[in-house]
């Protein structure tokens, strides 16, 4: 199994490279495009700020590289909301991989959403083993709008989709690797598509 | 639906984990990982670790630490202590902390604060804010509570949210290691002027205060040390009487 994390300077992605070898397995950080598109399945991180981030990504020619990759991909938080077609932060377009808008949560909660909160209606094999209302750890500002991608939800302000999928592409808004047991058994599950 | 968090912080010097009583006497508790680990078992939603060791040494021990904490836990940490610049920061997310805590450095030069938020994200940056009640009015000390300003903590959290704080971290130095509660009236006062979650730390001793912290402080997160590392709380106990209480929480 070849598990690449696309490394585009975003933030704290050690995390997720250990998240893998508790669960045994080697993943490997890499920026170039060769190494992409040989892995066996994908991880697309991203912590940090929307426009920034798709500079980054535009700067590694990773914005034309992902939409096309046919290999399971899984982006998490930012990696997530940057797949989506739109993001109300720093005005920025997206590798529009979901048909989603990302916007901010309005100020009558407390922004970001940070913590544990639960996800629920939950689809597809990515949530194999899952009970519904599983708690994950999200930290956020802005959410993606429920679309027909969504493959969970997630209440905070309002319903939001905390996860999305698309052929072979997938998104979460949460940290699996941080998420205790029950985010270990969802990374083990996307290993698994 | 949001939880509520229980988040034990580890003191840490040169490598070991430490707990200040009036931030003086220090007792020791442990191996930070070993404590970390069990921790994230017995329920705890994040930690906290705060370097406090004063020499270039030891501080270069704390990044070893955080690379082994990374390693072998599954739930988020904060990192402070002694961090004055973006690349500290940039070091301390490479090894894998999931946020960093800032404060003495930024009362000092605010402009971190754009700094770090704009580079790394606001969710990764915690104000933390040491105050003191004196005189009806809460002012900011600085240096683990040792340097008095004349800044109102109310004012100072306001700032430090506009410049792109993702949370803050309140210690009451008036509570902090007396056990008798947190500082409740100051917590909601500033949970209501800030709309960044707010972590209520400086008085835990008994079970009642965190429901108390929870329901009167209006507290997003409460913080505590000695209460966990000698026993004296389980944290899942903890959690079942504050759920008893309709205060959501992580089980």
């Amino acid at each position: 199994m070849n598990i690449v994390i696309i490394d585009y300077g975003a933030g704290n992605i050690k995390s997720i490279q250990f998240a893998f070898k508790r669960l045994g397995l080697e993943a490997i950080l890499s920026n170039k495009v060769e190494t992409i598109k040989a892995a066996d399945k994908i991880i697309f991180p991203g912590v940090g700020e929307a426009s920034s981030a798709m500079k980054m990504l535009k700067k590694n020619k990773l914005d034309t590289l992902i939409p096309q990759l046919k290999q399971p991909v899984l982006g998490i938080c930012l990696g997530m909301q940057l797949m989506c077609n739109h993001s109300e932060e720093g005005n920025t377009t997206g590798l529009g991989i979901f048909d989603v808008n990302v916007k901010r949560f309005s100020d009558t909660v407390k922004v970001p959403q940070m913590g544990w909160n639960t996800i629920f209606n939950l689809k597809t094999d990515l949530f194999k083993g899952i009970k519904e209302f599983e708690f994950m750890y999200l930290v956020h500002s802005y959410y993606a709008e429920k679309t027909n991608n969504c493959i969970a939800s997630t209440q905070y302000d309002i319903d939001y989709a905390s996860a999305l999928q698309n052929s072979n592409f997938y998104g979460v808004q949460f940290h699996p690797e941080k998420s205790s047991m029950a985010g270990q058994q969802i990374l083990k599950n996307f290993i698994e598509l | 639906m949001l939880t509520k968090r229980i988040i034990p912080c580890l003191d840490i010097k040169n490598g070991r984990t430490v707990k200040g009583v009036n931030f003086i006497d220090l007792r020791d508790a442990g191996d930070p990982v070993e404590l970390a680990k069990q921790y994230a078992k017995l329920g705890a939603d994040e930690l906290v670790f705060l370097d406090i060791s004063a020499t270039l040494e030891g501080r270069k021990t704390m990044y070893d630490m955080v690379l082994k904490v990374a390693e072998q836990v599954d739930i988020p940490f904060t990192v402070g202590g002694g961090i004055s610049s973006v690349e500290d920061v940039d070091d301390l997310l490479h090894c894998g902390a999931d946020k960093v805590s800032i404060n003495s450095s930024a009362f000092k030069r605010p402009e971190l604060i754009n700094e770090l938020s704009k580079k790394f994200g606001s969710q990764c940056i915690i104000v933390a804010i040491d105050a003191k009640q004196v005189n009806g009015e809460w002012l900011v000390h600085l240096a683990g509570g040792t340097i008095p300003t004349k800044r109102n903590l109310f004012d100072w959290a306001k700032e430090a949210e506009q410049r792109g704080a993702g949370e803050l971290l309140f210690t009451s130095m008036n509570n902090d290691g007396t056990k008798s509660g947190f500082a409740n009236r100051a917590l909601a006062k500033l949970s209501k002027e800030v709309n960044i979650p707010v972590i209520a730390s400086g008085g835990a001793g008994n079970t009642q205060h965190f429901i108390d912290a929870f329901i009167y402080g209006k507290a997003d997160a409460t913080l505590a040390a000695s209460v966990f590392h000698f026993g004296e709380i389980e944290i899942l106990d903890l959690k079942r009487e504050l759920e008893k209480q309709n205060i959501n929480v992580r089980l």
